[in-house]
């Protein structure tokens, strides 16, 4: 009686919108992230991973010195990036928002969606071209009497392509946060006798946080994630986190190991991500 | 303000440096895709076809094209069937749990792809999957369904509610109006949807090569060039993939912004 009851008040019609996500989902997004934390507790014998519940991998990890300077390397090197990226953002969006045409700003933001859609691995070699010993820049300088400059394999090379991969996004994000600002405000400011500075610090950045800081938000997670440009461009000495994950998988066969590190990473993602949002939308 | 023209043309000046940072890989690529020297440097060589002539006639490129392409249009189709479920759900209905739900649908792009790219490795070997070119549909398509839920929904936002109710008055089923009403109405956010799901999927490489096995798509044979020697044909692959995803992006992008009744 009540099962059929249940039965008749199922509505079909939404069920059939609402479930294929959760359904996909838990089956392809969720399980896999828990998998591979339950896998951070297996064993690995004769090179072959046992089902188990063990300390030994986390324990093993975290007893090595160059799991905790690769920590604080990704750690470090993520927030120069943000630190570099929000700065070198700041006056573009700015332009951007308030210092041209809505036609000008729209095009603008098409041609910064563009640099999603190129191979970041090419853009990356392209990078490498640029700035190698014998590259196109070295050769540039040259002509105009300087010594080659040894740039690739240093972290500024690695911070070049954090930059190439997250400066996009951020001012498109910091662009359409002040974009939205009540000009009115900025009026009012200055009828009130505030400078452009003291416009900009007392109206722009406090109204415009939140896209400021989910701008910064998302670089800190690219950076942190990202194995290209610490590998390619940074020389990988020492590596970061991602390039302890991929050394570990692929020549390792030590899953579980790095499992640990991505358990790591993940957990401290979230934690940067809940303080970041949590100052994003503190009440004034 | 005294000096008010000279900043704005400090900052507009300022604003080009930044493109020419973000857009000079994606020209040096294209430039030195043509030139003939070995290694990549000023002053150019000759113009040439060379390293073009060479991806085209290497037979792994063709697999690694064919790999992307049929992965590229089976998830992003899974990924628009289900951004446009969610986003239809998020558009009509309230429920509890919802914010769990929506976090749900739109957590994957938050979370590193090499981390991503462990976990599924891991997961598909456990279900047996690993190495098939399910893998790779699935993982892009887990990628791409945050992206067409974001556009679909944002284009039912412009429709009236009544519109829904007024079909519903007329005598019409709720599967006939979403077939005759909401459909239609959202079409053209689908086909962006589909075109950006592609464009996603074509240029993933982090997950495909941890979870690809022997169907390597095109960026994993990119990846692998990359590891080998410095090799313009790099260069000559990027630029082909960089056509391909821009006209995908562009159309996406027409059907964006055309179709609007009113103007913005």
């Amino acid at each position: 009686m009540i099962f059929s009851n249940w039965v008749k008040n199922i509505d079909v019609y939404a069920l059939t919108w609402r479930l294929p996500v959760i359904v996909w989902q838990v089956l392809f997004f969720l399980a896999p992230l828990v998998f591979m934390i339950a896998m951070s507790f297996f064993l690995v014998k004769n090179y072959r991973m046992v089902e188990a519940f063990e300390f030994v991998n986390w324990i093993k990890v975290f007893s090595k010195g160059y799991f905790w300077s690769s920590y604080g390397l990704s750690l470090g090197l993520a927030a120069l990036a943000t630190i570099f990226a929000t700065c070198i953002a700041f006056p573009a969006s700015y332009c951007l928002a308030f210092k041209l045409s809505e036609t000008a700003r729209r095009w603008a933001i098409f041609f910064l969606i563009i640099p999603f859609f190129t191979s970041y691995l090419v853009r990356t070699f392209s990078w490498y071209v640029l700035l190698a010993e014998s590259g196109v820049i070295n050769n540039i300088i040259s002509y105009v009497g300087i010594e080659p400059i040894k740039m690739l394999n240093t972290m500024f090379a690695t911070m070049i392509g954090y930059l190439t991969l997250t400066l996009p996004l951020v001012i498109i994000l910091q662009t359409l946060s002040m974009a939205s600002i009540d000009k009115n405000l900025i009026e009012a400011s200055h009828n009130l006798g505030a400078g452009r500075f003291r416009a900009i610090f007392s109206v722009i950045i406090p109204s415009a946080r939140i896209g400021l800081i989910i701008g910064a938000l998302f670089c800190f997670i690219l950076s942190f994630g990202d194995f290209v440009s610490p590998y390619y461009l940074g020389g990988s000495n020492p590596p970061t986190l991602p390039i302890l994950i991929i050394d570990t998988t692929k020549s390792g066969q030590q899953w579980p190991r790095a499992a640990v590190i991505a358990t790591v990473m993940m957990v401290t993602l979230m934690l940067v991500a809940l303080s970041a949002i949590k100052i994003a939308y503190k009440k004034r | 303000m005294v000096n008010d023209k000279s900043i704005v043309w400090l900052l507009r000046v300022y604003l080009l440096l930044v493109f020419v940072f973000i857009f000079l890989p994606i020209i040096t690529s294209v430039v030195f895709s043509f030139n003939s020297d070995r290694f990549p440097s000023l002053p150019l060589g000759h113009f040439t076809w060379h390293w073009y002539d060479k991806v085209y006639n290497d037979p792994d490129t063709w697999d690694a094209i064919k790999t992307s392409i049929i992965v590229a249009l089976s998830a992003s189709t899974l990924a628009t069937i289900i951004g446009f479920c969610t986003a239809y759900t998020d558009f009509r209905y309230n429920f509890r749990f919802k914010n769990a739900y929506l976090a749900l649908a739109l957590l994957p792009p938050t979370i590193p792809l090499i981390i991503l790219a462990l976990a599924m490795l891991a997961w598909f070997s456990k279900i047996g999957l690993s190495g098939q070119i399910w893998a790779l549909i699935i993982a892009h398509t887990v990628l791409g369904a945050p992206f067409a839920m974001a556009i679909i929904r944002l284009r039912l936002q412009q429709m009236d509610k009544d519109l829904e109710s007024a079909a519903w008055n007329l005598g019409a089923s709720e599967w006939a109006t979403m077939r005759h009403v909401i459909i239609p109405f959202a079409l053209p956010s689908i086909i962006s949807a589909l075109c950006l799901t592609m464009a996603v999927s074509f240029d993933e490489f982090a997950i495909a090569w941890f979870v690809s096995g022997l169907n390597k798509s095109v960026p994993v044979v990119i990846l692998e060039i990359l590891q080998g020697n410095v090799d313009p044909q790099i260069n000559a692959i990027g630029s082909f993939v960089f056509a391909i995803t821009m006209t995908l992006v562009v159309i996406a992008q027409l059907f964006l912004f055309t179709k609007k009744p009113t103007n913005n």
